[in-house]
């Protein structure tokens, strides 16, 4: 945050668009590195949250699952807000 | 081949960001110096490097003759009118593509490497196998982009490509940085490009008009000894990759009028 984009804020103006141009590579990139189709990525994102929803209740709207880059290395971050945990897991 | 001769692929992934340029001004710049130095024309199909070069018309065989034994390499190469120690090796006939092979272009680098000190190779636009070609001939690269989220995005797929194959080292050109732009954060700055791309620096470019002057001469800014701040950059480009320390410049500190101080404070980091 510098103080153009705290004046920015006040004035209700856009933030400055090399943030933007930034966040929107480090995005692509994420996705281009790990070579994951959305549709793979959201598959994924749901095996987990339902393996998680097993052990944990969690808020199936708020979770996310991202890919996120630094040093041209790829993570997969998952991000669950947990609800409360289940007395018993949940076991087939 | 020559033990010492550096052999470097200069590449960019998008077309238009001054491979070509960054090709003719780094040949010039290290001719200067005293060392062999030969360009190689990699991008056969869009062949430009005789151009900038101001060669154009000096052309008489070129690597496409060589490979088919039709002339020998010192027939083929054109030396530099002016900088004696530079010489180009000129794109054949764009059928070329249809037969050329990494074994071919790997051939004719290690002819060029007998006789020179640098080989610096003017890759193709694109990841293609024009680019597969010209980079199975490389021992290291330059990586040259712009900061422009398209520019930096095909960089990327390049040094992905280039991280497979044995290329070392792999340094970054940054290329047409305005200062004003990124201290009013409308540009990418030099660390927002170097974070993403993860390679070390080895200079930057600045903006300039002079290199549309001396592209429509064909005398690269080196050449004519130009103060302009691009001629700059080149050389500094050039001092570096032969192990000179020379300082980066800091695009924060380019402008000195009241309007960019400004600029520069608003660009001051708060949390």
């Amino acid at each position: 945050m510098t103080l153009r984009d705290i004046l920015n804020k006040l004035i209700g103006r856009q933030q400055s668009s090399a943030n933007t141009a930034k966040e929107r590579l480090q995005l692509v990139l994420a996705h281009d590195r790990s070579d994951l189709s959305p549709e793979l990525l959201d598959q994924m994102r749901r095996e987990i949250l339902n393996v998680v929803a097993k052990y944990v209740e969690i808020d199936m709207d708020e979770g996310a699952v991202s890919l996120e880059t630094e040093d041209r290395m790829t993570a997969l971050v998952a991000n669950l807000p947990i609800k409360r945990t289940l007395k018993t897991p949940i076991t087939e | 081949m020559a033990p010492n001769t550096r052999i470097i692929l200069i590449c960019s992934g998008k077309g238009g960001v001054g491979k070509t340029t960054l090709t003719a001004n780094l040949g010039i710049a290290l001719a200067q110096q005293g060392v062999k130095t030969a360009v190689l024309d990699a991008d056969f199909g869009l062949r430009n490097l005789d151009l900038l070069l101001g060669l154009e018309n000096r052309i008489v065989y070129t690597a496409q003759e060589v490979l088919e034994e039709t002339c020998r390499l010192d027939q083929a190469l054109v030396k530099h009118k002016r900088e004696s120690n530079l010489a180009l090796l000129p794109a054949g006939n764009p059928r070329m593509l249809d037969w050329l092979k990494p074994d071919d272009m790997q051939r004719i680098v290690s002819m060029l490497a007998e006789k020179f000190d640098y080989v610096l190779i003017d890759c193709p636009a694109g990841v293609e196998d024009g680019f597969k070609n010209a980079a199975s001939a490389a021992q290291e690269a330059i990586v040259i982009t712009t900061p422009e989220i398209s520019a930096v995005r095909d960089a990327d797929r390049v040094i992905g490509l280039l991280n497979t194959k044995s290329i070392k080292p792999i340094q970054l050109v940054l290329n047409r940085v305005r200062p004003k732009m990124i201290a009013s954060q409308e540009m990418l700055s030099v660390n927002d490009v170097t974070d993403i791309l993860a390679l070390p620096l080895l200079g930057l470019v600045l903006e300039d008009e002079q290199v549309i002057v001396s592209t429509n001469r064909g005398e690269p800014l080196t050449l004519t000894g130009s103060k302009s701040p691009a001629a700059r950059c080149y050389g500094n480009v050039a001092r570096r990759l032969q192990g000179e320390d020379i300082p980066l410049i800091d695009p924060s500190k380019e402008g000195q009028s009241l309007r960019d101080k400004f600029r520069r404070l608003m660009a001051t980091k708060i949390f």
